[in-house]
């Protein structure tokens, strides 16, 4: 049985991925995440790994590049300003089928923004974000512990699906200490003989590559793969998590930080007596579609609650507002924050008590 | 060797790494013969399963079908990055990264002094053909002043965008770098002598000595609107006089 520990949410993310077996680690500093590249930079000389501060994020994306290439488990980490140079990378990493874990401890933007936390990278993170038709598996943990669960997790997923996964938190779950069970490792074993770079001894040469000019649909054939991937991953991987929204009359849905904030309301508002619930997706993408369609089933009214003008959003009118859908009348409100501010838990409560009167 | 049925002597056959099949470079164009010099050094040092080619975006970005070796593509001038990825985890393999000017010296240029700076151990292979052969001839950060190139019609101006920049000399103000020299493979001699620095810097890295660098000066006639024969003649008109040949490192390991 593991022992509970208390530990700081980005540290966490670090001994998470050497427990999942990640021994190479390439990354640039870069404000709220710092104390990742720190505790890598202590921790993996120790047992056998490589940590390597790059030149820069486009340097640390193709470092991972390399050493995903290679055959080993990798992981870069980051904020909002140093994951925009890294989409090239991961572009490259999607068309190669390569798997890695891309850590996005988002902060406030556009631009140089601030170093608070944020919600703000969300169609980034979802809708691939660099060039080309791909996705990447996105995580929204929502506390210490799941930072750490989920982290194990990604490394899993990435190596199942040779892809990339992002682990999208915020400056403050990183900044956060809690409590927490260290996971244990999954034990799941990948056979990456088939593809990694390994010298091409008694065997034919291995190529990674995402470069397919010809013959010509040899790039099309290449993205049917790809999006029939994309399909059984949005059939098998979707996950969520819902909190007192069996009766629900109005259903918030938040992911990460914000849906903390959210459980909070839904609290003070059952005290009153009225029926609050909270639908906290877990995978951004896959995002929870179907779930919440059926949890919005006997719903008067949805608040989606984020740090960001409203990103998630668009996901939850696609899910609710399909034509054929019985929630399609189900009035969408939005309560949001920006440039780093977090929605108010009073301001959340005051909104639903309206919807009462 | 001797051919045991008759008594003729082989003296010239292909590389056993150089995978015989058409390539689509130019007529004149310098990356074959590299390939071939490669090739060469990677059978004589018989690493043929321990090597990882990394080919760049350029030209040779389809290098890894031509080299029997195992083969990775790397981003636009991310090369020695990827390179550091894969020799971080491969110690015992032979990471070999072949760049050409727009991807080594000016796309990727972080990436390149700061890997020759880290000392990684890995092998560089620059081949400056002075032009973007694989966008059409533009102008390259190493296109000679008053070069007309589809991007300076007028000829490069270095009062505009500077002068051509000199790869190894700048690699030679670093600490780390143990083997740097500058090639070219306009001639038999000149073949020769680029021949015994492909093998170098990639022996070095199977000795463990260290980052190694070579720049070869390498025709592009396509790029350059010249004849091969004419552009073999730029290569020692124009480019040599700007880009001295020669040795400008060479370390040797204590213990080798
Ligand atoms: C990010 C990015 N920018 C631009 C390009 C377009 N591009 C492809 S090759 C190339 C230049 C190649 O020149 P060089 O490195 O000198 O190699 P050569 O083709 O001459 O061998 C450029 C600009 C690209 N593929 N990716
Ligand atoms: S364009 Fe130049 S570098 Fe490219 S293949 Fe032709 S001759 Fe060679």
């Amino acid at each position: 049985m593991a022992e509970t520990v208390l530990m700081k949410g980005n540290e966490v993310i670090g001994e998470a991925a050497i427990i999942a077996g990640c021994r190479y680690y390439f990354a640039y500093p870069i404000t709220p995440q710092n104390e990742i590249p720190a505790y890598m930079a202590l921790r993996l000389p120790r047992i056998g790994g490589t940590f390597l501060q790059a030149e820069s994020e486009l340097a640390a994306i193709n470092m991972v590049f390399g050493a995903s290439a290679a055959g080993a488990r990798v992981m870069t980490s980051s904020a909002s300003p140093g994951i925009s140079l890294k989409q090239e990378g991961i572009s490259y990493l999607s068309g190669a089928e390569l798997p890695a874990v891309v850590v996005n401890m988002v902060r406030g933007g556009p631009g140089l923004g601030n170093i608070a936390g944020s919600q703000g990278d969300y169609f980034q993170a979802t809708r691939g974000g660099g060039h080309g038709d791909y996705r990447t598996i996105v995580l929204a943990p929502a506390s210490v512990q799941e930072l750490a669960d989920l982290t194990v997790e990604a490394f899993d997923l990435a190596d199942q699906y040779r892809m990339v996964v992002v682990l999208l938190g915020d400056g403050y779950l990183g900044q956060m200490s809690e409590s927490l069970k260290l996971p244990e490792p999954s034990g799941k074993e990948f056979d990456k003989s088939s593809w990694a770079l390994t010298g091409a001894s008694g065997r034919a040469p291995h190529i990674v590559y995402s470069l397919r000019l010809s013959p010509e649909p040899a790039l099309e054939e290449v993205n049917l793969r790809l999006q029939a991937k994309y399909r059984e991953i949005e059939k098998n991987e979707v996950r969520f998590d819902t909190y007192r929204s069996k009766d629900a009359e109005y259903l918030l849905v938040g992911f990460g930080t914000s849906a903390r904030i959210c459980k909070a309301a839904v609290n003070i508002l059952r005290r009153e007596g009225i029926k609050a619930g909270l639908f906290r997706p877990i995978t951004l993408w896959p995002f929870p579609s179907l779930a919440i369609e059926r949890a919005a089933g006997s719903i008067k009214k949805v608040l989606a609650v984020e740090m960001n003008a409203g990103q998630m959003l668009e996901d939850i009118r696609l899910a609710l507002w399909t034509s054929t859908s019985s929630s399609r009348n189900v009035v969408i409100d939005f309560c949001g924050r920006t440039g780093g501010m977090i929605p108010d838990v009073d301001e959340i409560v005051e909104r639903v008590r309206n919807y009462e009167k | 060797m001797r051919n045991e049925d008759a008594d003729v002597k082989l003296v010239y056959s292909m590389p056993e790494s150089l995978v015989d099949r058409p390539n689509h470079y130019c007529p004149g164009c310098g990356h074959g013969i590299i390939h071939k010099l490669l090739t060469q050094a990677i059978d004589e040092l018989e690493i043929r399963e321990k090597t990882i080619f990394i080919a760049p975006v350029g030209c040779s970005v389809l290098a890894y079908f031509y080299i029997d070796v195992d083969g990775c593509e790397a981003a636009h001038g991310r090369a020695p990055a990827v390179a550091t990825g894969l020799k971080r985890v491969h110690k015992d393999k032979v990471i070999i990264s072949y760049q050409g000017d727009g991807d080594l010296l000016a796309i990727g240029t972080a990436e390149t002094i700061h890997a020759a700076n880290r000392g990684e151990n890995i092998t560089v292979i620059f081949v400056n053909n002075a032009i973007y052969g694989m966008t059409g001839g533009q102008m390259a950060p190493t296109s000679l002043a008053s070069q007309k190139t589809k991007t300076s019609p007028y000829g490069r101006d270095p009062a505009d965008v500077g002068q051509p920049i000199r790869a190894c000399e700048l690699l030679n103000t670093l600490e780390a770098p143990v083997f740097i020299e500058r090639c070219a493979v306009n001639n038999v001699k000149n073949i020769l002598k680029t021949r015994k620095a492909i093998k170098k810097v990639v022996q070095n890295q199977v000795l463990n000595i260290g980052y190694s660098f070579v720049e070869i000066l390498s025709m592009c006639p396509t790029g350059w609107g010249m004849t091969p024969q004419r552009a073999v003649e730029w290569i020692d008109e124009a480019m040599i006089p700007y880009y001295p040949l020669g040795n400008f490192r060479k370390k040797e390991s204590d213990h080798v």
